[in-house]
């Protein structure tokens, strides 16, 4: 019948992947095989991007389905997809016990953007302190004398904050308020870190592109979203004060710096959100997407087509990230990786 | 219908003999079939949708109901807002689209000049055929700035001092919000009402309408002693149909609501709906408890809308009593 002919084949791919895949080389053996991922929504611009490239050069097609982050965690502990994508990082307890594999793909920014009449961007200066206060309602007006005081000379009006919040559960959200946590007491005990907290008044926009939206049309609001929507709808992003004291502006560099000063080594299975590095130039809310594969996967020969894919990716995918306002991640970090991913996917 | 054929399956696997009347057997067995699999269908939804959110029924009780409390990360889970928000913008909607859509059936039946009919049924019925995120997209980028900039300002000004009723129009104009939600939702609405009523409408017997003409009666005497008694029953299953449509949408509602989990009194704060925060909240629900609410928001919706059309059917139906069927 046609079904065990299909099967067949299947297998004769499969056997054939296995052979020739132990030598490491794209573009032989693994010709056929289609590797499936899922998860985060984050990443899968970039992600496309690779696997359209991928696919030219080793004829492995890479299927990414972006259903969120919480979705790729459990069709990966299912065993329905090869890799899961996730914004917020797994313990090493929780990936001992489905036997996974975790680490870091790449680096994105999330950023404050405001919309006051007047203002350009990069001239308004937030403290994180001071955006878990406007956020949890404490200071309520742009004009308040906190603002005001790390804000000399900028035109600050008398007017309500209107704060702008993602409504549907997001990475985002999980890092802009992981960062708040860190940095403000009051908001850890308070709203705390998820990827959907109890917001205290304001608005909430689906997506990026709701936020970007609801900033761009409410006169006096606050709103944060990723890096690459700053950059593609010119918004008036905010300069924020990093753990070093020094006010930065959000930039491919300044993730870099957080990437590269973030604590990797002592970060058990890379169980590390980026937010408030140490490094004097490194952007506060850098944020990262983890890529989770099975220990020891059922079909071999695709567990190491994702694992060439990925090291693809760090090797030969920097330009496509930076097209698209992603960050790659440092060298040393990707060696890192990589014997780590040699030490645990067997 | 005669009920007996479901009670009489072999005949289904006869051959189908030349005789009508085994051709008609096996007709009514089909149809009773699929009247029997839509009742199946609802109620294995509902029990699914039960058993799905039972966790946050056995956690929370009816707390879950009464409780406006909506935190994911310290797991507590109340559905106050959502429900009072569907509510309220769906009445909205309805106060917006039954008077308009009444008005363009009754000005396409009798008033419009007939060569102008077709075309404006058919630009109504289009309306329907919009995606629901377009209509969404509009709210967000067209007609929320516009109620920011001119309406909202205007409402809280002129009502706002008012008593009782002031209070519906207070709070900053941001045009984002359950007065803006319930009109792009009544516009949504108002194909579904006004195509029906208008086929309601025309099927109003002519003599009845030259009659009251006869006897000297004005356009407006006609609609409200003739047509509408006339079609009464079939101009409130439109605004049932209608009600649910608006009751259900997600999309819409999802960008020009606001998706706060805040409970106002003002119609211009943002709020949050059943299906927008279902649709907001899923795929990144990842803890057991919050699934469950989710689930049980979706079950819960369903008890909403079951409450509400059965209340305007025991309503429709001592109306009628006090009228007596006149047809």
């Amino acid at each position: 019948m046609k079904a065990s002919r299909m099967a067949a084949l299947a297998a004769a791919i499969l056997i054939a992947g296995c052979g020739t895949q132990t030598g490491n080389k794209p573009g032989q053996g693994a010709s056929a095989l289609q590797v499936t991922g899922a998860g985060s929504t984050f990443v899968y611009p970039v992600l496309s991007a690779w696997a359209a490239d991928y696919k030219a050069r080793s004829g492995t097609s890479v299927n990414y389905q972006s259903i969120g982050s919480g979705g790729g965690i459990s069709q990966v502990e299912a065993g329905t997809v090869d890799f899961g994508a996730t914004d917020q990082p797994l313990k090493s307890d929780e990936l001992a016990k489905n036997n996974l594999a975790q680490f870091p793909v790449i680096v994105g920014g999330i950023v404050p953007v405001v919309n006051i009449a007047g203002l350009d961007a990069g001239k308004l200066r937030l403290t994180g302190p001071l955006l878990a206060d406007i956020y949890e309602g404490k200071i309520k007006n742009w004009n308040d004398p906190a603002l005001v005081k790390i804000n000399p000379g900028v035109p600050l009006p008398n007017a309500a904050i209107a704060t702008v919040h993602r409504s549907d559960g997001s990475g985002t959200t999980f890092n802009f308020t992981h960062y708040l946590s860190q940095v403000s007491p009051a908001w850890k005990s308070g709203p705390g870190e998820g990827k959907t907290v109890a917001w205290v008044g304001g608005v909430g926009g689906k997506g990026n592109e709701g936020v970007a939206a609801y900033v761009k049309q409410l006169p006096n609001s606050l709103g944060y979203v990723e890096y690459a929507y700053v950059m593609q709808n010119h918004m008036t992003f905010a300069l924020l004060q990093n753990s070093a004291g020094n006010f930065v502006a959000p930039s491919a560099a300044a993730f870099a710096a957080a990437a590269a000063t973030a604590d990797w080594k002592n970060a058990q299975d890379f169980n590390l959100v980026m937010t408030n590095a140490p490094g004097a130039q490194a952007y506060p809310i850098a944020a990262s997407t983890f890529i989770l594969l099975p220990r020891r996967p059922k079909d071999k020969a695709k567990s190491d087509a994702a694992v060439a894919f990925f090291k693809y990716a760090f090797e030969k995918g920097q330009q496509q990230a930076n097209k698209l306002d992603y960050v790659p991640l440092p060298a040393d970090l990707v060696q890192r990786i990589e014997s780590y991913i040699a030490a645990k996917v067997k | 219908m005669n009920p007996t054929f479901a009670h009489e399956p072999e005949l289904a696997a006869a051959p189908v003999a030349r005789s009508g009347a085994g051709a008609d057997r096996v007709f009514g067995l089909v149809t009773a079939g699929a009247a029997w699999l839509v009742l199946l269908l609802l109620g294995a939804a509902a029990l699914s949708m039960a058993w799905g959110g039972r966790l946050a029924f056995e956690t929370f009780g009816w707390r879950f109901v009464t409780s406006s409390e909506w935190d994911a990360v310290g797991g507590h889970f109340g559905a106050f807002v959502p429900i009072v928000g569907t509510l309220v913008t769906s009445a909205i909607a309805l106060i917006v689209a039954v008077p308009v859509s009444i008005g363009i059936a009754l000005f396409l039946t009798d008033i419009a000049p007939r060569w102008s009919r077709g075309p404006i049924a058919i630009a109504i019925e289009l309306l329907a055929a919009i995606p629901s995120i377009i209509y969404g997209m509009w709210g967000l980028f067209v007609f929320a700035p516009f109620m920011a900039a001119h309406v909202e300002p205007w409402l809280s000004s002129k009502l706002g001092p008012l008593p009782l009723i002031g209070a519906l129009f207070t709070g900053p104009p941001i045009g984002i919000g359950m007065l803006t939600a319930g009109i792009v939702l009544g516009i949504m609405v108002i194909p579904f009402i006004s195509s029906i009523a208008r086929e309601v409408f025309s099927a109003v017997p002519t003599a009845l309408k030259e009659s009251a003409i006869a006897l000297g009666s004005t356009r407006w005497e006609i609609l409200s002693r003739v047509t509408l008694p006339y079609t009464r029953s079939a101009i409130i299953g439109a605004i049932f149909l209608g009600l649910g449509r608006a009751l259900g949408e997600t999309m819409a509602v999802t960008f020009v609501l606001g998706n706060a989990h805040d409970l106002s009194i003002s119609l211009l704060m943002p709020s949050n709906s059943i299906a927008a925060a279902i649709a907001n909240e899923f795929t990144e629900a990842d803890t057991d408890l919050y699934r469950s609410s989710l689930i049980a928001l979706g079950f819960l919706l369903f008890v909403v809308t079951l409450v509400v059309l059965t209340i305007a059917k025991l309503l429709l139906l001592r109306v009628n009593r006090q009228l007596g069927r006149t047809h």
